[in-house]
């Protein structure tokens, strides 16, 4: 298999809500400025991938409007997935397989202002059975908090002090939503938001857009000096109904981990896109990651939760640190779905 | 690319107006079984599965994928969602084969559903966007203004949509799957109610519940069947929606996905290698629109072709043998028709609707405002 790395990233700052911009507006400039980072055009992008949802903006084909984004002429090698940007770009590295090609621009985007979030994601569940019971996702990452402390993996303290590293370690990220010193005391006095869930608990939800530059081999070292070469990328999915899944686990993860090849080495950073606290622990364990290895530098999607975006940006944060030489071995993680059904992983290395 | 790619396994359901007797996981998994059936294989043989479908919000279920993996065996396995308008259904077929021939799986299922009975598509297709005139014509009210535009340019016989619609439809009758099974003559066709000027009721496609799946795989399990279809080619284009001097009538992204395809598949006159075609033909006109657009036929030609009957079954180059969008419009699954239609034409199964010694053939999709295109190109040679 052909060796492809991450050889740029940009993102729009996550806030609670960018107004009065529409799908181009946000598209363009993280497109352009990761494009611009290394140097290339929309000319020698040989294939552009992008993810987003048609369910935030609560219309069919939004996605098409993006495409305004980016340069009219010639007409673009160009694909769209209904998911995280984190799969587009799983797309584009099996594009880049093909080999007749160097390079790919990945890109999405997502307004999570625009809606009752919660409430949509109610949408993923079962028509038939499910759905008519209103299960928003708050509801149902509460179930598998809950299971968490009735499988005695975790408590609510637990759950506060992946919160307090989360939005520490996000001080120091300018693009980060909710960041600085949280009390673990004080954040154990807010009431429930649905228990064992408290507000602090949850994600934000925020409004953002991000971008990363594909490139295989010698095309990617020409471009920078230090490809952040994705060495292994899987993903696997679990049965669907709640009940079906021992919820305080993620064997897809696991597996996915497994295939990816991250045990087969130290791991220095993980970006992994845990939206609620308590899904970082089961993350973390299914993945085997020790305390030796920093965990969501950038905050994580608790300090920075743009649907669609967040998993892109937790690949663009891992990839960054590989790419400045602070690491030389990170893992990007990505979820989708309700309580982690789906789960795509990469292994990034400097050399 | 690392490694050859070749189609094994076909299936689909029957198309309807309502397939009240399946769920959506009963209609996914129906054409899933169907085309492990044919590929001589189980659900534990499988790799990866990447489902296209388009919009979801058609049925009602963000991300359907996420629900429906239970229906497809996907527990422990990647399965991966495409969504590119209607061209998804041919998007979804090119990442599955580009996971083969990246060596990334060996033995990937692809499919693709709609199950518009759930849903009214016209209506969804058209809701009030900020900033921009709404449509409130759905699809039809958009593409009208394209064909009249096709039709003064190319100086075309006032009769050559009606003729499509004749022929598709008789191609249809030979197809049990197909949703529409309608004799119909030109007269009336020509009689029937004018719906958006030029199209009239006959040359619309009809709305469907259904659903297409192919399994796919690498060269050391080709031989499972006598009579693998090698992909030769894929491509996909994409344009925007508004640039100075874009031309909807013979979109450039439609053109550069045909000249990438061939050029992948070797292909250098497309009416003299190319056997037959299925292509995306929603509304009549779209015939010898794409017959130019897709270099079968110079620009202002393409309705001489269907005029003089080339396209027909029995014609020099047949198109859409199926009955094509015109008999069964199943939105999301119906660009993976057209490609797996490509395939059972290059197979030999194509029962009553077969082109004798077809060879190599052109899966053919389209989407959005005529932006989004994909094709490939598979043939019974390696």
């Amino acid at each position: 298999m052909r060796d492809v790395a991450i050889v740029s990233f940009s993102q729009l700052p996550s806030v609670k809500a960018i107004e009065a911009a529409d799908e181009p507006e946000l598209v363009q400039p993280v497109t352009s400025d990761a494009m611009k980072q290394v140097g290339l055009t929309q000319d020698d992008i040989g294939f552009t991938c992008s993810g987003s949802t048609d369910y935030l903006p609560g219309r069919p084909f939004s996605f098409v409007a993006a495409v305004d984004g980016l340069k009219a002429w010639p007409p673009l090698r160009e694909s769209h997935v209904e998911m995280d940007g984190a799969f587009a770009l799983y797309e584009a590295w099996v594009r880049l397989m093909h080999g007749d090609i160097d390079t790919a621009l990945v890109f999405s985007f997502g307004k999570s202002s625009l809606g009752p979030v919660p409430d949509v994601l109610n949408l993923q569940n079962d028509p038939y059975y499910v759905q008519p019971l209103g299960l928003d996702s708050i509801s149902a990452a509460a179930l598998q908090a809950q299971a968490m402390i009735d499988a005695r993996k975790a408590t609510e303290r637990d759950f506060a002090e992946v919160v307090a590293r989360n939005r520490k370690s996000a001080a120091d990220n300018p693009n980060a939503q909710i960041k600085g010193d949280f009390s673990v005391d004080e954040m154990l006095q807010e009431p429930y938001i649905s228990s064992p869930l408290r507000k602090s608990f949850c994600p934000p939800l925020s409004d953002s857009a991000a971008a990363i530059v594909l490139a295989a081999g010698d095309a990617a070292k020409k471009l920078v000096n230090r490809p952040a070469w994705i060495r292994g990328f899987d993903h696997r999915t679990e049965p669907h109904a709640l009940g079906q899944r021992d919820l305080t686990t993620s064997p897809s993860t696991k597996l996915a981990a497994e295939k990816a090849g991250v045990g087969q080495g130290k791991v220095d950073v993980a970006e992994l896109h845990a939206p609620f606290a308590h899904q970082e622990i089961i993350l973390r364990e299914a993945m085997g990651l020790g305390d030796g290895v920093s965990v969501n530098p950038s905050g994580g999607a608790l300090a920075a939760n743009s649907l669609m975006t967040a998993g892109l940006i937790r690949f663009g944060e891992a990839a960054n640190r590989v790419l400045s030489g602070d690491a030389d071995r990170a893992v990007a993680h990505t979820t989708n779905g309700v309580c982690l059904q789906h789960n795509l992983v990469a292994v990034l290395e400097g050399e | 690319m690392a490694e050859h790619c070749a189609v094994i396994g076909i299936g689909q359901t029957k198309h309807r107006e309502s397939r009240r007797d399946l769920s959506m996981p009963g209609l996914v998994r129906d054409a899933a079984l169907r085309a492990l059936q044919d590929a001589d294989m189980t659900w534990k043989d499988i790799d990866s599965i990447v489902i296209g479908t388009a919009p979801d919000m058609f049925e009602g279920v963000m991300m359907p994928e996420l629900w429906l993996s239970d229906a497809l065996g996907a527990a422990g396995k990647p399965i991966f969602r495409v969504h590119t308008a209607g061209s998804v259904g041919g998007s979804t077929a090119v990442v599955a084969a580009h996971l083969v021939q990246g060596g990334v799986h060996e033995k990937v299922l692809t499919l693709a559903f709609e199950k518009q009975s759930e849903a009214n598509a016209m209506w969804a297709l058209s809701p009030a966007i900020p900033f921009q005139p709404q449509l409130v014509a759905g699809a039809g009210g958009y593409f009208a203004p394209l064909i009249r535009s096709y039709i003064r340019r190319s100086d075309a016989h006032p009769d050559t949509g009606c003729m499509v619609a004749v022929k598709d439809r008789q191609n249809g009758l030979l197809n049990p799957n197909a949703h529409l099974h309608l004799d119909l003559t030109l007269e009336q066709v020509k009689a029937s109610p004018m719906l958006w000027d030029p199209i009239r009721f006959s040359e619309t496609c009809p709305s469907s519940d259904g659903a297409v799946a192919m399994v796919l795989v690498s060269d050391k399990h080709a031989g499972r069947v006598k009579n693998p279809a090698w992909v030769k080619g894929t491509s996909v284009r994409t344009e925007r929606t508004f640039f100075a001097g874009r031309d909807q009538v013979n979109p450039a992204a439609g053109k550069l996905c045909a000249k990438d395809v061939y050029g992948e598949a070797g292909i250098t006159n497309p009416t003299k290698e190319i056997d037959c075609a299925e292509v995306y033909v929603p509304f009549s006109w779209f015939e010898p629109m794409w017959l130019e657009n897709l270099g079968f036929a110079d620009e202002g030609e393409g309705w001489k072709m269907t005029m003089e009957g080339k396209t027909a079954l029995d014609g020099e180059m047949p198109w859409n043998m199926s009955g094509g969008v015109m008999c069964t419009n199943p939105i999301g699954a119906s660009g993976m028709l057209r490609f797996a239609e490509a395939a059972r034409q290059v197979r030999g199964t194509a029962e009553q609707h077969q082109v004798d010694g077809a060879k190599v053939a052109v899966g053919h999709a389209y989407g959005g405002g005529s932006q989004f295109f994909a094709m490939w190109v598979v043939s019974s040679e390696r």
